[in-house]
């Protein structure tokens, strides 16, 4: 078959725009190198969505910023994923940079960034009594949020699953060209797909993509942070997202809540060859904290439960690239995404499916399903409603992560829902079992035994997070004995 | 609401033992809350002998001794629950717990002993820079993958950390024919047993590098490689002294802490230092009815004082139940640890209401030679044991006469300490 569309890539940019192209009567499918959506950058970052002063003015980043942010409420309501509005706050500690932050400010009223307003020494401190004794003064963006990176992503690709897409996973694109009659033709490892036009959603390797298309060729540098992730008990030292005075390489360090009541700090920013290497280095934790440390103080350290390395997909020039190559007609880049990117994906879906469908004019489908169930959280039920449940189904009696107090139900939700997990970390990045202060020491085995019961599979073929990640090699003496 | 005299939260050596003491007490209404699928707890994975020297005087198996304890419980009638999570504890002991058959369940307890026992330091607490791949596991979840679900992690391991744990699984993926490569700790003595460093390490001649410790990972997908280095006084890595070790296995012994994520949002007071309840001579907590015992108390590194410990939780439990522990006199003897005592079980004492030998434990911060526990009522030096070696890795023990702390009225506080030869 000839797909209308070909996304490559199923973060949080490429399934925004399969859950918005997914709309229309048209074929689609998305293609993705890794066992599951969301592993790439989209599921290591600040989890921040941002107000949108950090952009310069007339760019595309603080247009789809804005946008994005407008867009998050209504969006967490019908796909169902956690967000909240903690608002932001920008840290001066040096008189000498008042000035800079005047800009900040000023700038974010020219993209139009509502709320924004300049707080004094005393009432940053009464805000957020954490703050640096440094603290000079602060810009607070009310419009600013936090959202669980994970729950985005997944929400959008299963909408658009639910609608109509195909997925294809273990799927690495290797060479593309068009023939003569403008099909493009895409190899992977796993067969060649045929499409009318293709979206490079491939973060980190959307370059590679891209030049292997056009000969205007572009260069993305994986762009490295490490965070530091800390136990809910650390959760409340800090209300709103606290960055310092950015820097022309980045937005610096921040110190914020979690959507799911953890505290996080990161990341730091280096450059680095391997757009595979996200190992963390004992010099940049170290950097993390003393960094962290400058704006807010007495950061609980103690209570660090992981860390971990995200990368950025920095383009050289610093910009969103969202539009039609100039030399490969129908092939549509979706490239740079950096920070501000977990923001923008909603305005990079709805934007570059506009594209598209000016391109190609596609019928409305009728019965386009704009809505998401996401797996039930007992949690947030009252004890009556959680024991009915439990009686109508008694695998959300079962705990099966102790940290985050995941049920057994959940794990089955996960596993078979659209798109369901196939691994540790996809059952992780669905229900949070694992994510807690054990850090799977005590699930693992369980959730090991519910994938390979579900889905068939001896434990020795249950992965972490697919590929070679197998956790157990082989059964022990004794038994095979 | 469900009503129960005496409701136990885990069913593990603590719960076990303080279950019997207190039925032998006369209370008859006591329920134990398991989580888990089987009574018996850790045990259950720790299918190595060693247990019960002192309390049997016999070797038994983690399991063996479990079942001594499950069979006494069975015989007793005492009710259990398995599978059952325990969500909340009020402060008015009210227990709310769940499970599969029953859904959400709340019962209101006349006493509550906690006994949840304690986790495994994860990696993440110690920041070790690198990957993040599969091959990393707590020594534990490696103990349960092959002692219950049978199945081996890998064949090339590094053990980071020598905690009992890691030494025994030391010797277990040893027997299972993978190649135990190093055991690195980062502190300058082990926090394990000597007799484990012993037979675990020293007869496989597996060898324990102390002052070192993991400074990389590598392997995106699946664990291919450990670097360790030496660490200087401030534990930092000493450049230089890097030796890299392929592997496919990383097993982390790196510590226990008392899971009391129940306790501290019940309001239970945390003791700073082992991270369990502070708790009185009664081993009562500082919620009144509310006691603790076992490894969510403090860890242990013998199930025999467990159990030992778990009894006077459970005998406590029932007079208190029973109206009969005894007002308290007002008068709190505070216990304080000091020069290489890092805490005391128990923190206060009441003489009135303290049994004649009042045995109170705690663990040294260093490794100490030819040095004494020394005991100061107030400021007067009243006793001094002389120890050959005291190590962090070894709990010690000195017993507290309620007929001499009755005798003194004047002592407000006993302090316990180490002087170490030719010191004072």
């Amino acid at each position: 078959m000839i797909y209308d569309v070909v996304i490559i890539g199923a973060g949080v940019s490429g399934s925004a725009i399969a859950r918005e192209l997914s709309r229309y009567k048209a074929e689609i499918c998305v293609l993705e190198k890794d066992e599951d959506v969301c592993c790439g950058t989209s599921k290591a970052n600040s989890a921040i969505v941002h107000a949108g002063y950090d952009c310069k003015p007339g760019t595309m980043m603080a247009r789809m910023n804005l946008r994005g942010n407008e867009m998050m409420e209504q969006l967490s309501k019908d796909l169902d994923f956690p967000f909240r509005r903690n608002g932001s706050l920008v840290i001066c500690l040096d008189k000498n940079r008042l000035d800079a932050l005047q800009k900040l400010y000023e700038q974010g009223l020219a993209n139009g960034v509502p709320g924004l307003k300049i707080l004094g020494r005393k009432e940053a401190l009464e805000m957020e009594p954490n703050l640096s004794e440094n603290t000079v003064a602060a810009l607070y963006a009310p419009s600013a949020g936090i959202v669980c990176p994970f729950g985005l992503n997944i929400a959008m690709a299963e909408n658009a699953k639910e609608n109509g897409v195909d997925f294809f996973f273990h799927t690495k694109v290797e060479e593309i060209h068009a023939d003569e009659e403008g099909i493009w033709h895409i190899r992977t490892c796993n067969g060649e797909y045929r499409t009318r036009s293709v979206v490079n959603a491939a973060g980190v390797y959307a370059d590679r993509i891209h030049n292997m298309v056009s000969r205007e060729k572009i260069h993305i540098t994986a762009r490295r942070g490490d965070y530091l992730l800390l136990d809910h008990e650390a959760g409340d030292h800090v209300s709103h997202t606290i960055f310092p005075q950015p820097t022309n390489l980045g937005k610096g360090v921040l110190v914020a809540p979690t959507i799911h009541g953890n505290l996080i700090v990161g990341p730091t920013a280096t450059d680095i060859g391997d757009k595979e290497s996200t190992a963390t280095t004992q010099e940049e934790l170290d950097e993390v904290v003393s960094n962290a440390g400058m704006s807010v103080r007495n950061l609980p350290l103690r209570k660090v439960i992981t860390s971990f390395a995200g990368l950025r997909a920095h383009e050289d020039h610093h910009e969103f690239i969202l539009k039609e190559i100039a030399d490969a007609p129908a092939f549509f880049d979706c490239a740079g995404i950096e920070s501000p990117g977990l923001t923008s994906a909603p305005a990079i879906g709805e934007y570059m499916a506009e594209m598209l469908e000016e391109r190609f004019r596609w019928e409305k489908k009728a019965d386009w399903k704009t809505t998401r169930k996401g797996i039930l959280d007992p949690k947030k039920l009252s004890l009556e409603e959680r024991s009915r449940l439990i009686r109508e189904n008694p695998a959300y009696g079962q705990i099966i992560c102790r940290c985050e107090s995941v049920t057994e139900g959940e794990i089955l939700d996960a596993i078979h829902r659209p798109l369901g997990a196939r691994s540790l970390d996809g059952i992780k990045r669905r229900t949070r079992a694992g994510m807690g202060r054990c850090q799977a020491g005590f699930c693992s085995p369980k959730v090991m035994d519910i994938l390979a019961r579900e889905l068939g599979l001896p434990l020795e073929k249950i992965t972490k997070s697919g590929g070679k990640s197998n956790i157990v090699l082989e059964r022990t003496k004794e038994v095979r004995e | 609401m469900m009503k129960k005299g005496i409701v136990i939260i885990g069913g593990g050596p603590a719960g076990l033992a303080a279950a019997a003491a207190a039925r032998k007490k006369g209370v008859q209404d006591i329920l134990i809350l398991e989580r888990d699928a089987e009574l018996g707890g850790i045990l259950n994975q720790c299918i190595h002998n060693g247990f019960g020297l002192r309390r049997f005087k016999e070797e038994l198996t983690g399991p063996e001794y479990a079942g001594r304890f499950i069979d006494e419980i069975k015989a007793l009638g005492i009710e259990y629950k398995l599978g059952t999570m325990v969500m909340d504890i009020s402060k008015d002991r009210v227990v709310t717990a769940m499970n599969r058959e029953e859904g959400i369940l709340q019962i209101h307890a006349g006493a509550v002993i906690l006994a949840m026992g304690c986790r495994e330091r994860p990696r993440g607490a110690l920041n070790i820079p690198g990957y993040r791949p599969a091959g990393i596991f707590s020594a534990g979840t490696a103990q349960r993958l092959v002692n219950i679900e049978g199945y081996m992690p890998g064949r090339e391991v590094v053990i980071l950390g020598s905690g009992d744990i890691g030494l025994i699984m030391a010797r277990r993926m040893t027997l299972e024919g993978a190649k135990v490569k190093v055991v690195a700790e980062l502190m300058p003595y082990s926090g394990g047993l000597k007799r484990n460093i012993v037979q675990c390490l020293d007869d496989f001649g597996i060898p324990l590098k102390l002052s070192h410790t993991v400074v990389d990972i590598e392997g995106k997908e699946h664990i291919t490689a450990v670097t360790i280095a030496e660490v200087g006084p401030d534990r930092k890595p000493i450049p230089g002294t890097e030796e890299r070790y392929t592997c496919d296995t990383l097993l982390l012994s790196v510590g226990l802490i008392p899971e009391n994520e129940l306790s501290r949002s019940a309001g239970v007071e945390i003791n700073a230092v082992t991270n369990g309840p502070v708790v009185n001579e009664s081993m009562e907590t500082s919620i009144p009815g509310v006691f603790a015992c076992g490894n969510v108390l403090h860890v242990h590194d013998l199930v025999d004082f467990v159990s030992e410990e778990a009894e006077r939780a459970g005998q406590n439990a029932a007079e208190y139940v029973q109206g009969e522990l005894g007002e308290e006199s007002g008068r709190v003897i505070a216990l304080k640890a000091q020069d290489g005592v890092r805490y005391t079980v128990p923190s206060t004492v009441d003489p009135s209401r303290m049994p004649d030998n009042l045995t109170v434990r705690f663990r040294v911060g260093a490794v100490y030679r030819n040095a004494a526990v020394c005991v100061y009522y107030g400021q007067d030096k009243v006793k001094s044991y002389p120890k050959r070696i005291l190590a962090p890795g070894e709990m010690e023990q000195i017993i507290l006469q309620k007929a001499e702390l009755e005798a003194r009225e004047d002592v407000k506080e006993i302090t316990i300490c180490i002087e170490e030869e030719g010191a004072k």
